[in-house]
């Protein structure tokens, strides 16, 4: 890289970074939030909140987007999110059986608050997966980094 | 026709990334078999299954060119090449075989057998209150095999995070 003494990748890269990854962001959130609605759900819009942080890792370094979500950090909310949609399915056998949908008044069709478990259990899965995704990539670069092989752009 | 054309996008480009000598070059092939893959979804009308298809694959081949971007790695490619491919020709023989039986009677192609998904379709607004049936069937009908596709989820990261720790690794 030209500055060795800045992490990350050149002004430009950061510039275009700090710009988008905001709405990388809430572009994710918005996905998992309108799952029961429109096309997406958890797990495409873990997978893209997964990704705003690795775009932040790539362009600016790993203290940068290890300081907005640490590895341990990640391990937790993984952790969370998974006992989350453990509870919600056992939540069901207040009515009866396993993954039962309590919620007696399902809402109006195509609004944000309907669908009863269905808008938890995508948080839940989001919550595991970009989480889960995050920490394999980090644990992928702190590897390669601690093993001898040259950091490319750290 | 779009689908036809796109399936002998993907076969080229994987054709294309197990010959290409260099190991980036095969990575990126393998992203175009990716995006192709994604594309014919959008063509079959399944629209949560492209979404989710492009995002994997491009944190995948995120994953990929860091993983390969530095090392090289040996390609092995005598010995023995006369017993690898007589015994390739006798699966592909074996497979097109058994195919040819067992192809004949699954339903014709978009013509689905509508004995459960009937049910499904008819009544997963009103029993669920989701406007996307793909959502209220992996979530509540069969929010079982969610739970055992984020355990293997689950499991796959802790066997990474196991096996790529700093804590009490041997140099």
């Amino acid at each position: 890289m030209k500055n060795n003494k800045e992490p990350g990748m050149t002004l430009i890269v950061k510039t275009i970074t700090r710009l988008t990854v905001g709405l990388i962001l809430l572009y994710g959130i918005y996905i998992v939030l309108h799952g029961h609605i429109s096309p997406g759900g958890g797990f495409a819009g873990g997978v893209i909140i997964a990704l705003s942080f690795v775009h932040l890792m790539l362009a600016f370094g790993r203290e940068v987007a290890l300081r907005k979500l640490s590895q341990a950090a990640a391990s937790i909310l993984e952790s969370l999110g998974a006992i989350m949609f453990l509870s919600i399915a056992v939540l069901g056998f207040l009515g009866g059986y396993f993954f039962l949908n309590f919620f007696l008044n399902k809402g109006r069709p195509f609004s944000l608050f309907s669908a009863g478990i269905i808008p938890l259990c995508n948080i839940a899965i989001s919550l595991k997966v970009g989480a889960g995704l995050f920490a394999i990539f980090v644990a992928i670069v702190l590897f390669s980094r601690d093993s001898g092989i040259p950091p490319d752009d750290k | 026709m779009e689908l036809h054309l796109l399936l002998l996008f993907m076969i080229f480009a994987a054709v294309a990334a197990v010959e290409i000598k260099d190991l980036l070059s095969s990575v990126i092939a393998v992203g175009a078999v990716g995006l192709g893959l994604s594309m014919v979804f959008l063509v079959l009308k399944a629209p949560d299954l492209a979404i989710t298809q492009l995002v994997v694959e491009i944190l995948c081949l995120i994953i990929l060119i860091r993983a390969t971007i530095k090392k090289d790695l040996p390609l092995i490619r005598d010995g023995r090449w006369f017993f690898n491919t007589a015994s390739t020709l006798v699966f592909i023989a074996v497979f097109l075989f058994f195919a040819y039986f067992a192809l004949k009677e699954l339903p014709s192609f978009g013509y689905p057998i509508m004995r459960v998904a009937k049910e499904y379709i008819a009544q997963g607004l009103q029993k669920t209150g989701a406007t996307n049936l793909v959502a209220s069937i992996i979530l509540d009908f069969r929010g079982y095999d969610t739970l055992g596709e984020a355990t293997v989820l689950f499991t796959a990261v802790m066997g990474v995070l196991a096996i790529m720790r700093r804590v009490g690794r041997i140099k």
